[in-house]
């Protein structure tokens, strides 16, 4: 059952998302584009996984040439936070959220998505999901479509300075935690030290697999040392 | 090996993870150790895709510090993502001139 005013609502407050997601991807592209992708390959890349941090990774496995076993596991990894919205989400969902309408709003949960969805104090329709996403995905798409055929007509200064955009978005989302709790603070500051070790001294591990290995190690000693109780959101 | 593979592989990984939970879970994760794992990766994956690879993304250390300067503080004060990455950005690109 799609509800217009649900569609509707659900656009208007994905319209920040969007915004956002358009001048972070604009960076993607040019990323990907100085990674060797051509300007239909980033494009797609974007249109057909909607996430951030995995992409960029993902684009330097491309680069340097990796496996698709590497491929696979990097996005795991780093995508398996999006397992845990989705368990999180598919609590409160509506009860015209039908099977089909799952598989396919799946497509468009992203931290901020989430983020927004798991505010709501209604359960979720299936419209409102969609108007949300559609939004969010054209900011996403048309960002990066904008990066990786107008970054190269850009000074080089210019997109330079862009390089930086994603990885400036992603201090923004560690920060905030880190300073409020000590566990997520210890976390960051194992998997930065472990980067760096698998930077400068261990530098036969592949950067695919040093993310993934740094990530796992922090966490589960986060998870040993800080056991979280019950969470209250 | 075709950038299509690459973009098929990595797509249908992401869809999966996000689809199998949406579509098929009805229950809550009780083990303690798996949920505090969960909670703690996305900051963790986040964390070792930053560093030290930001000092490397604007093709300058000295440009890129002053965004990572400039990131740090002003998401300390927990100000919009959007205005963070775009702030580190311009750093960047002021500290340039200066080269």
């Amino acid at each position: 059952m799609m509800k217009k005013s649900d569609f509707l609502k659900g656009m208007t407050h994905g319209i920040p998302i969007g915004l956002g997601y358009l001048s972070v991807s604009f960076g993607f592209g040019i990323t990907a584009v100085k990674a060797g992708l051509s300007v239909l390959e980033s494009t797609l890349i974007s249109l057909t996984n909607l996430t951030s941090a995995g992409q960029a990774a993902g684009v330097d496995v491309i680069a340097s040439g990796g496996t698709l076993l590497e491929m696979a596991l990097v996005q795991l990894t780093i995508n398996i936070r999006y397992a845990l919205m989705a368990l999180s989400l598919s609590q409160k969902l509506d009860k015209s959220f039908t099977f089909p309408h799952r598989m396919a709003a799946a497509f468009g949960i992203t931290d901020e998505i989430f983020g927004v969805c798991a505010a709501q104090s209604d359960p979720l329709r299936p419209s409102y999901m969609y108007g949300m996403i559609l939004i969010s995905m054209f900011g996403w798409v048309a960002g990066t479509f904008l990066g990786a055929f107008a970054g190269q007509l850009l000074p080089a200064s210019v997109s330079a300075a862009l390089g930086i955009v994603l990885y400036g978005m992603f201090l923004a989302i560690i920060v905030p935690p880190a300073k409020k709790q000590k566990s997520v603070l210890c976390v960051v500051l194992a998997a930065a030290v472990c980067s760096i070790l698998c930077k400068y001294l261990f530098y036969q591990i592949s950067g695919g697999f040093a993310v993934i290995l740094c990530a796992v190690s922090a966490s589960v000693l986060g998870a040993l040392v800080f056991p979280r109780e019950e969470e209250t959101s | 090996m075709s950038t299509a593979v690459y973009i098929l592989v990595m797509a249908g990984v992401t869809y999966l993870i996000r689809s199998i939970p949406f579509g098929f879970f009805r229950k809550k994760i009780t083990s303690k150790f798996l949920r505090s794992f969960l909670y703690y990766i996305p900051y963790a994956v986040l964390s070792a895709m930053t560093i030290p690879a930001i000092f490397y993304s604007t093709g300058s250390k000295l440009t890129a510090a002053a965004g990572t300067v400039t990131a740090l503080l002003l998401s300390f004060f927990e100000l919009p993502l959007i205005v963070v990455a775009l702030a580190a950005s311009a750093a960047a690109f002021l500290t340039g001139l200066f080269l």
